[in-house]
């Protein structure tokens, strides 16, 4: 319904002004995240879930492995299939369907950013060159939308796979042997994006919420892994100038750190694995 | 006219105390085309006269429309623009209409030309159309040719020149709808071509100088007579 | 240096392949142009604005821009099938997005602006080849716009900062940027990264692209400029 796309001019003109001042309707600071919220393996039927709450915005991410076909021009590695779903549920903005636009965009985001960076080490999934591989599913669901289902979403995504774990394999003469114990998949990098707004006429801000959203024109997404290594980059609404251009890469370098310490922190990574 | 020279869409026209005219928009005191066009600057009015570009509806303009439509109270009509026109009935039949009596479709059926003025337009809802008026209703003979609309004031001339040229030379009526379209009626189906070939040449090289003598050449080579 | 480093098809790092353009291609559409950068072969089509049914998909405010970014199943070096791909979906919706900024849409509430981009060879670079054929399109069927939209890919090779990659390049980049830009204004309307560059990196990368997509422009000028000058009135035609 269309009503909810739209904000009232009231709220999109003080949004605006305060901005132009240096604050935020909910008093956070220009480059501050909300509140991450962390919910790791919740989903005990998926090989690996995560799900992520940035203020109210809820994205549940989950994993399940199996086996199929590799990709011709890549035989000897596993695949990595991302796909994203707007539930209905999530906003009264969802309408039910196939992925639109905005999901298929979503998802593409997601996997470009997990591919470029080869996160996941897809070589070492190999059953059979040009037969069978691992195929790591990523299903990513948006649950809550109150903006920024982006970042949100690529938090879910690499925690879930952080907290995938497959039965240890081997192969024997062209056969796949199972063992008891359970491995993690094997995740070499931990890339983040980080969403900036912006009115025409004021500064850029951080993880916008969705009132936010429906009220800068101006949008963009950059991955940044913990090499500082820019792996994706999005422009989403509006337009930005060159100059702008240069500060938003360089406002997402800078606010990766603290995201890649979540992912860190929330996955064990740190505790000396 | 003087030589005018061809502007671009997002081309830097002036800067300064200039008020846009058609086709310019301005960032500041500096001011852009919006169109493919000629610039012209009059008294401080900077516009630019598009090559392109449909017909916006304005009320008051005399349109010539293409039935497409009959309903039970209007007929819709395609005035070549972003939006389809309204005929009601009560406007043709002179507000004496009886739906029991008068069938829409035997007097406007899809595909009859009409001329006719816009009474009604603006954002909200499509153009409303009148044929109550000296000239105006259904066209039965001549032909039709299609201009872009903002070429007009090149068919028209300056102070008339150029059609009254047309009118004198190819011996036709002719009636010039806003909208981009022309009645043009003739005593032979050959004077009418004729003028239609002029206008199309006129469509072609509404950008140039000296077009009101070239078009005079043609007509009167074509009919064979002195230059 | 990355001067001295040279493509496999010969080229320097920031030189552009052979370009060909030309508008008014189509004669029911109401704006067309028809772009060709290296091999790959793009033609646009532009309708409107006109009417948007149905009504509710309208907005009472502007004109709706609706765009079709779609590859010609004999495009690519496998055929590709001619359902919409999610590349195809994705790539019409930041096309989409980058159109909306140049196209003066409130001048036409409750209508929709419809461009139609087929890609007929594809080797490296449709997006952009086909924004900037949109541009010309947009222009040749008189809807009013700001400017002229410019766009050409950057890119990393073999650790070289590159412009306007072919599709052999692109398999092989470390790192593939499309940038589009409205020139007279500075805006940067598309932009996406796909693969990894460092800041520094991104920054020789980017302005590489801002370069290149000046001399989009030029020729993109040059192409609505020469269809005029060509046409000078002619006295003794026979008609």
């Amino acid at each position: 319904m269309k009503t909810f796309r739209v904000v009232s001019q009231l709220v999109r003109s003080r949004i605006i002004s305060m901005l132009k001042e240096g604050s935020r309707i909910d008093d956070r600071g220009l480059l501050d995240y909300r509140p991450i919220d962390v919910k790791c393996g919740l989903i005990s039927r998926a090989n690996g879930s995560a799900q992520v709450s940035i203020g109210s915005t809820k994205v549940l991410a989950g994993v399940k492995v199996g086996i199929g076909e590799p990709f011709s021009d890549v035989p000897d590695q596993g695949v990595l299939a991302v796909n994203a779903e707007l539930v209905p549920l999530a906003s009264p903005a969802f309408e039910p369907g196939p992925p639109d636009e905005t999901a298929i965009e979503l998802a593409r985001i997601i996997d470009r950013t997990l591919r470029e960076t080869k996160t996941i080490d897809l070589k070492s999934l190999c059953i059979e060159p040009g037969r069978r591989v691992f195929v790591i599913f990523l299903d990513i669901y948006v649950l809550d939308h109150d903006g920024n289902f982006i970042d949100a979403s690529a938090l879910a995504s690499i925690l879930a796979l952080l907290n995938t774990r497959i039965r240890k394999f081997s192969i024997d003469e062209g056969e796949l042997r199972y063992e008891e114990e359970y491995v993690p998949l094997p995740v070499l990098h931990t890339p983040v994006t980080i969403t900036l707004a912006k009115p025409d006429d004021g500064p850029f801000i951080v993880d916008p919420n969705l009132e936010e959203e429906l009220s800068l024109d101006n949008r963009v997404c950059i991955s940044v892994d913990e090499l500082g290594r820019i792996c994706a980059i999005q422009k989403l609404d509006g337009s930005l100038s060159v100059d702008e251009v240069f500060e938003v890469v360089s406002i997402a370098c800078k606010t990766a750190p603290k995201l890649i310490e979540i992912v860190r922190r929330e996955s064990g990574l740190d505790a000396g694995s | 006219m003087n030589e005018r020279r061809i502007v671009l869409p997002g081309e830097f026209l002036v800067e300064g105390d200039y008020q846009p005219g058609l086709n310019v928009f301005r960032q500041g005191k500096r001011f852009y085309s919006s169109k493919i066009g000629l610039l012209s600057i009059d008294k401080k009015v900077v516009s630019v006269i598009a090559l392109h570009g449909v017909y916006e509806p304005k009320v008051g303009d005399l349109v010539i429309g293409k039935v497409i439509d009959v309903g039970t109270f209007s007929w819709t009509v395609d005035i070549r623009s972003p939006y389809t026109a309204i005929l009601n009935a009560s406007d043709y039949f002179k507000g004496r209409f009886n739906p029991l009596r008068n069938s829409l479709r035997d007097a406007l059926a899809p595909g009859d030309m009409i001329i006719a003025q816009i009474v009604e337009f603006d954002r909200t809802r499509n153009p409303v159309l009148t044929v109550q008026g000296h000239g105006l209703g259904k066209i039965t003979r001549g032909m039709i040719v299609e201009l872009t609309p903002s070429k007009i004031p090149r068919l028209i001339g300056r102070k008339g020149s150029m059609i009254n040229l047309l009118k004198k030379e190819g011996r036709c009526q002719i009636t010039i709808g806003k909208n981009g379209l022309i009645h043009i009626v003739g005593e032979t189906v050959e004077d009418e071509e004729l003028v239609a070939q002029a206008i199309e040449k006129i469509e072609r090289e509404a950008h140039t100088t000296g077009l009101t003598d070239r078009i005079m050449k043609f007509l009167r080579r074509s009919r064979g007579l002195d230059v | 240096m990355s001067s001295e480093f040279v493509r496999p098809d010969g080229r320097l790092p920031d030189q552009l392949r052979p370009i060909k353009m030309a508008v008014g291609v189509l004669d029911r559409a109401d704006g067309s142009a028809y772009v060709e950068q290296g091999n790959t072969k793009v033609i646009v089509a532009v309708y409107g604005p006109r009417e948007l049914h149905p009504r509710h998909k309208a907005s009472p405010e502007a004109a709706v821009v609706r765009c079709r970014y779609h590859m010609a199943p004999f495009s690519t070096r496998e055929r590709k099938s001619p359902n919409p791909s999610r590349r195809e979906v994705e790539l019409s919706k930041v096309i989409k997005d980058a159109l909306s900024q140049t196209i003066f849409l409130e001048r036409f509430p409750r209508t929709s602006i419809d461009v139609f981009i087929e890609v007929l060879e594809a080797d490296g670079g449709t997006r952009c080849a086909s924004i900037n054929a949109c541009s010309l399109a947009l222009a040749n069927a008189g809807i009013p716009i700001r400017d002229l939209i410019s766009a050409v890919a950057v890119g990393k090779y073999n650790g070289h900062i590159i412009l306007d990659l072919n599709d052999e390049e692109d398999e092989a980049a470390e790192a593939d940027m499309p940038v589009a830009i409205m020139p007279s204004f500075n805006k940067v309307v598309l932009l996406q990264l796909n693969g990894v560059l460092t800041e520094e990196e991104f920054k020789q990368a980017f302005d590489l692209a801002v370069k290149g997509c000046m001399e989009i422009n030029r020729i993109q000028r040059e192409t609505l400029r020469s269809r005029y000058l060509s046409i000078k009135g002619e006295e003794n035609e026979d008609v």
